[in-house]
């Protein structure tokens, strides 16, 4: 009896197990089967007479198509060690087949030969299928592992792809409320810097109306005693009329003092000056007094222009500007010290003129002079009015810009404005009306006041 | 005409002096000087209905010039003298307090001495 249809049989079961295992070809694993009943027949019909050496052959040649098909398939990849077993025996048996189609003497002679060596391949079968066997165990392993190394691999890979996601959400949230706070700093930054401000102009405010107090009663007995010295002179000079003396002596002492009646007058002149400038600081320490009326802003604004307008234009008679004024209609009457609001705003329309007279005087090329005002009702959140002053005079320095609402800062020539102007203004709108008063400016271009109202 | 004026500067006296000059020597006016609130009440307890006018300051040290008021128009009610205050600068608050303390007149610093003569009718 051959080994060969037996041998046939288990390749072709081992076949389709793999096959069946993998859950690969569902098409070939039908045909194998069907090969199983083949090969059950060839090997039934190995041994009967007539066609059994066909049987043979066929077997053979089924043999060598499987080891064929195996090697050029894919998913047979792996049973390529099992054939490396089974192709001496199958080698054997198919030179054993092809012997005896020999002369019979030969084959007498190679029989012998031929039986060892399939007695060889057989130990070589045996041999193969072992190591086989355990190398196929370890893949199977390895290949488990891999398995579940690339499973493992895979839940990381999501969890690192939903991780992922949420560490970008989180950022973006991080960022955001990173950036509203630094906007929340930033706000609290600039409240402190007006607050602080605010604060040292009031301060600012009560040391000058201080000053001032402590300063008016000295200056009230400078002014006092040189007005009764002026009139001592004058007494003098006539008493000297009346003495006997020579015309030479008398000239000369009249001359004396008349020189202490000019020296007097200078003293009563700068006495007058400085009480002046009191007066103005003692300003300070009454803003904030006084009952509101309301006021008709709109026409109020309008009477000021005009009066700081014609007020500048009586002294120099070159002087002209456009006035380019817009009145809300929309404001009503607003609770004020039409007063203490006019001061203000006589204030800032005589520092507008006085800047655009200025840069006038410089004789830029077409210049027009030109202030312009605005009147406009807010609404939203706390109803308030805004008052726009804009001159396109030379602008404030911005090194200056923080010293402006100081007392006693001024830009113009001695004598030409005491500094108290822009300081008494934004106490009165600050402190007397509860109010804002701001400044911007940009140099060679405006300067802008700004002054905001409740209503 | 008797004057008590009352006034914690002491060269209010000087002043008062040489710019009533002409009415000291013609014996139109006579100054006394106080130069607190104390001093000017022990004044006019000593020199009873000697003043006719009394002038004073409001702002000094201890009984101010208003206290002063008071005290005076309390004491002396039949007739009380004539009280002038006399204040810096004119301020609202202080002109309403003396004149609910029932002062005469009101006068602000720097005192104009021609307004105050003519309303002492000297000139």
């Amino acid at each position: 009896m051959g080994a060969a249809p037996i041998l046939l049989i288990v390749i072709i079961a081992q076949i389709r197990q793999i096959l069946i295992k993998n859950n690969v070809k569902p098409e070939l694993q039908e045909m194998l089967k069907k090969g199983l009943y083949v090969a059950s027949a060839l090997l039934i019909l190995n041994n009967a007479p007539i066609v059994g050496p066909i049987a043979k052959w066929v077997t053979s040649g089924l043999l060598i198509l499987i080891i064929y098909f195996v090697y050029n398939s894919n998913d047979l990849r792996r049973f390529r060690n099992f054939m490396y077993a089974y192709i001496p025996v199958i080698l054997a048996s198919i030179v054993k087949d092809i012997v005896t189609l020999l002369p019979r003497s030969w084959e007498e002679t190679i029989e012998d030969y031929i039986d060892v060596v399939t007695v060889f391949a057989f130990i070589w079968m045996v041999a193969m299928l072992i190591i086989a066997n355990k190398q196929n165990k370890a893949l199977r392993a390895e290949q488990a592992k891999r398995e579940v190394e690339e499973k493992m691999k895979q839940i990381a890979e999501e969890k690192k792809a939903e991780l992922e996601v949420l560490v970008a959400e989180r950022t973006k949230e991080i960022l955001r409320q990173k950036e509203e706070l630094q906007q929340a700093v930033e706000d609290l930054r600039s409240t402190q810097d007006q607050l602080v401000h605010a604060e040292k102009m009031a301060s600012l405010g009560e040391l000058t109306a201080g000053i001032a107090h402590e300063i008016q009663n000295p200056l009230n007995f400078v002014n006092n005693f040189s007005e009764v010295n002026l009139e001592l002179a004058s007494e003098l000079n006539e008493e000297l009329d009346k003495l006997n003396l020579s015309q030479e002596e008398k000239t000369h002492l009249i001359s004396m003092v008349n020189m202490i009646r000019q020296n007097q007058d200078k003293i009563n002149y700068h006495g007058k000056r400085a009480d002046s400038i009191v007066k103005g600081m003692l300003q300070h320490s009454r803003t904030g007094s006084g009952v509101k009326e309301p006021v008709d802003l709109n026409s109020l604004v309008d009477e000021y222009v005009r009066l700081s307008y014609h007020g500048l234009r009586a002294k120099d008679k070159g002087f002209n500007a456009t006035l380019d004024i817009h009145l809300d209609p929309a404001i009503e009457k607003i609770p004020a010290l039409p007063q203490d609001l006019g001061r203000v705003l006589l204030n800032i329309f005589n520092n507008a003129f006085y800047a655009i007279n200025e840069k006038k005087q410089l004789g830029t090329e077409g210049y027009h002079p030109t202030l312009t005002v605005h009147t406009t009702l807010i609404d939203k959140d706390r109803k308030s009015v805004l008052i726009r002053i804009r001159d396109n005079g030379n602008g404030i320095p911005s090194a200056v810009k923080d010293k402006i609402f100081q007392p006693f800062y001024t830009t113009k020539p001695t004598g030409k404005g005491t500094g108290l102007g822009l300081s008494l203004s934004y106490d009165i709108i600050t402190k007397g009306h509860g109010g804002e008063l701001r400044m911007s400016s940009k140099e060679n271009e405006y300067t802008e006041f700004t002054i905001k109202l409740p209503v | 005409m008797k004057i008590l004026i009352v006034d914690d500067e002491k060269d209010i006296q000087m002043l008062f002096e040489q710019r009533f000059r002409k009415e000291l020597r013609s014996g139109a006016v006579e100054l006394a000087f106080a130069f607190s609130g104390e001093d000017a009440l022990q004044y006019l307890s000593i020199h009873h209905h000697e003043a006719v006018l009394i002038l004073s300051d409001i702002n000094m040290p201890g009984m101010s010039g208003l206290d002063l008021l008071h005290h005076i128009k309390e004491r002396y009610e039949n007739p009380p003298p004539v009280v002038m205050m006399i204040t810096a600068y004119g301020d609202a608050e202080n002109f309403n307090k003396a004149m609910e303390l029932g002062a005469d007149d009101f006068l602000t610093k720097p005192l104009d001495f021609n307004i105050l003569k003519e309303k002492l009718k000297l000139n």
